[in-house]
């Protein structure tokens, strides 16, 4: 436990320092806010009562999470190539300590910048309707989320074989909530794309932030996002594990 | 001065140390695919002693390194390292050990003594003890005005003595430094050799690879020449350069030609062949004897040589020689 503390006190100083990506973790979600709002927003009609402001937090909300928590994947894979991992390992530091100090780091990260996007949003007009223990709520899911994808990049970053290999993950994880009810609701898109777009995590992660902070129904996508998050973990840690102990560089 | 420095220390420690190997490996074969990257090698370092794996890239180091300190498991063959074996008492051996890789594995956005209390940290030591380790070893590194400062500001040789420095945290029994040299501009290798010497003169047990000779003959008690994965010989370096020729006679040729021509009529014995330079290099004894009967039989016409220089062998020879074709 000692060992997790110690690498999640490296992980932290080490983001803390890295100004220009800790610039973009902020402003980047800043600018998205922005942009979907004021840009796009007046041209989309999502087919509820709701202002588009208030209907793409959410979304938004989760884009962000996804982004900054993908970079772990770099980070990780960073500390392959640099050396680090192999000092680590012939020191007998277990890789489980090595992913609670990423993912740990990740999500102190997050938080800053979803507090940003929120604060955003609520100038931009947000209207959430949700009394303290939904507000909880949302920040498990969104909680769950990041430990998942923070956990994924983890295994992504020590099976890549450079940086710049890891940060295409970046961009698989960014197109995600693209194609979900993230921005635009399922029904708007080609049939073809329905199956996708519905099954794949974001939407169920989408609609129970959703459900939790407007309202709106819930239905069965609170269990299957959980599922969703907890599925992906346990893979996560089970790859990370078994690339720790292999990995060679 | 620091040469004799380091002669001293080696025979000093060549008394010191015990026959009782501190590392030792049987039959150590890995393949990656179809690449056979050690071909079953053995190897046996005593205790303070300091071993030198030579070769050039490609011939299986930092393979044989990985393994020995429980990164990598071999295909086949047997390690122990500080007295336990890497494969089924790997955390025995990894609390005895350190390794230093072949990139300064230091955390750049992190000061010089940042990472040295992490790493006493995470080698169990109290927030106050990891604190005093590391100012002894700031001060020890000749680091102590830079271990404010982050290791990005660090120029090459001070990130190497910080990689070192880290590597002592734990006063490890066996350190592994896999060619520690590397990328350094003279005057830094300069001062890594002598912390390396200071090292074994303090009784740490040091295996290093290298690709340099005169790294391995400044620092190693023993000097192993590894190539393709096999060992192809082993000995002090003394020993290594009697197994060649001491001299060595360097013909300059008169054209391409009468280069193909004496170079034909050497065979194995020419070691060296530059086409541009117009040159051949063979071994010999040195006496006017053998030079003269050997340029009367490579060249009985007396045209295809224009000159001829004859010098001491350097251990660039004896490695050439040893991992000739």
């Amino acid at each position: 436990m000692s060992e997790s503390m110690i690498l999640t006190a490296r992980c932290l100083r080490l983001s803390r320092r890295q100004v220009d990506a800790l610039i973009t973790a902020l402003v980047l979600p800043v600018l998205l806010m922005i942009l979907f709002v004021e840009l796009f927003g007046g041209a989309i009609r999502t087919g509820t009562t709701l202002s588009y402001v208030t209907y793409v937090v959410p979304g938004v909300l989760l884009l962000c999470a996804g982004y900054s928590s993908s970079l772990t994947a770099v980070a990780v894979c960073q500390d392959v190539t640099g050396g680090c991992i192999d000092r680590l390992r012939s020191m007998n530091v277990r890789g489980a300590s090595l992913l609670v100090g990423h993912v740990a780091a990740s999500a102190a990260r997050n938080l800053a910048s979803g507090v940003l996007v929120l604060v955003v949003a609520l100038a931009l007009g947000f209207h959430p309707h949700a009394h303290a223990l939904e507000w909880l709520a949302s920040g498990g899911v969104l909680l769950a989320f990041i430990v998942a994808v923070s956990s994924l990049s983890v295994a992504v970053g020590l099976l890549a074989r450079s940086p710049e290999a890891a940060s295409g993950f970046t961009f698989l994880i960014m197109f995600l909530p693209y194609a979900s009810s993230a921005f635009v609701p399922v029904r708007t898109m080609p049939g073809w794309l329905h199956g996708f777009a519905a099954h794949q995590p974001i939407t169920p992660i989408t609609e129970t932030l959703r459900g939790l902070l407007l309202g709106t129904p819930v239905g069965s996508n609170a269990g299957v996002a959980i599922a969703w998050c907890a599925g992906i973990l346990l893979v996560s840690i089970l790859a990370s594990g078994a690339l720790f102990a292999r990995r060679v560089a | 001065m620091r040469i004799t420095y380091t002669i001293d220390s080696k025979a000093a420690r060549a008394t010191r140390c015990s026959e009782e190997p501190v590392l030792e490996a049987t039959g150590l074969e890995k393949s990656y695919g179809e690449v056979r990257v050690l071909a079953g090698i053995d190897l046996r370092m005593p205790r303070g002693g300091v071993l030198a794996l030579l070769g050039p890239n490609g011939a299986g180091k930092t393979t044989a390194v990985r393994i020995l300190s429980t990164l990598i498991r071999p295909d086949a063959g047997r390690a122990r390292v500080a007295g336990f074996d890497v494969l089924s008492e790997r955390e025995q051996v990894r609390r005895r050990i350190s390794l230093t890789g072949q990139y300064a594995a230091v955390d750049e956005l992190q000061t010089g003594a940042e990472n040295l209390r992490m790493i006493g940290r995470l080698r169990g030591l109290g927030r106050a003890q990891a604190s005093a380790r590391a100012g002894e070893l700031l001060e020890r590194f000749d680091l102590l005005d830079a271990g404010g400062r982050r290791v990005a500001t660090y120029s090459g040789g001070m990130r190497r003595r910080l990689d070192l420095a880290m590597s002592l945290v734990s006063d490890p029994a066996v350190l592994f430094l896999d060619e520690p040299t590397t990328g350094l501009d003279p005057r830094s290798r300069q001062t890594v050799w002598l912390l390396v010497a200071e090292l074994a003169e303090r009784g740490v047990s040091v295996f290093l690879t290298t690709q340099y000779l005169e790294e391995a003959d400044r620092l190693a008690d023993q000097i192993v020449v590894l190539d393709r994965g096999a060992i192809v010989a082993q000995g002090t370096a003394a020993e290594l350069k009697r197994r060649v020729a001491e001299q060595r006679v360097v013909l300059t040729l008169a054209g391409p030609d009468a280069l193909a021509e004496v170079a034909w009529a050497l065979g194995d014995r020419a070691i060296e062949i530059d086409r541009e330079e117009l040159t051949i290099v063979a071994p010999c004894d040195g006496g006017a004897r053998e030079v003269r009967a050997l340029l009367d039989e490579i060249d009985p016409g007396r045209s295809a040589i224009d000159d001829f220089a004859v010098r001491n062998a350097t251990l660039d020879d004896v490695f050439l020689e040893l991992t000739h074709v």
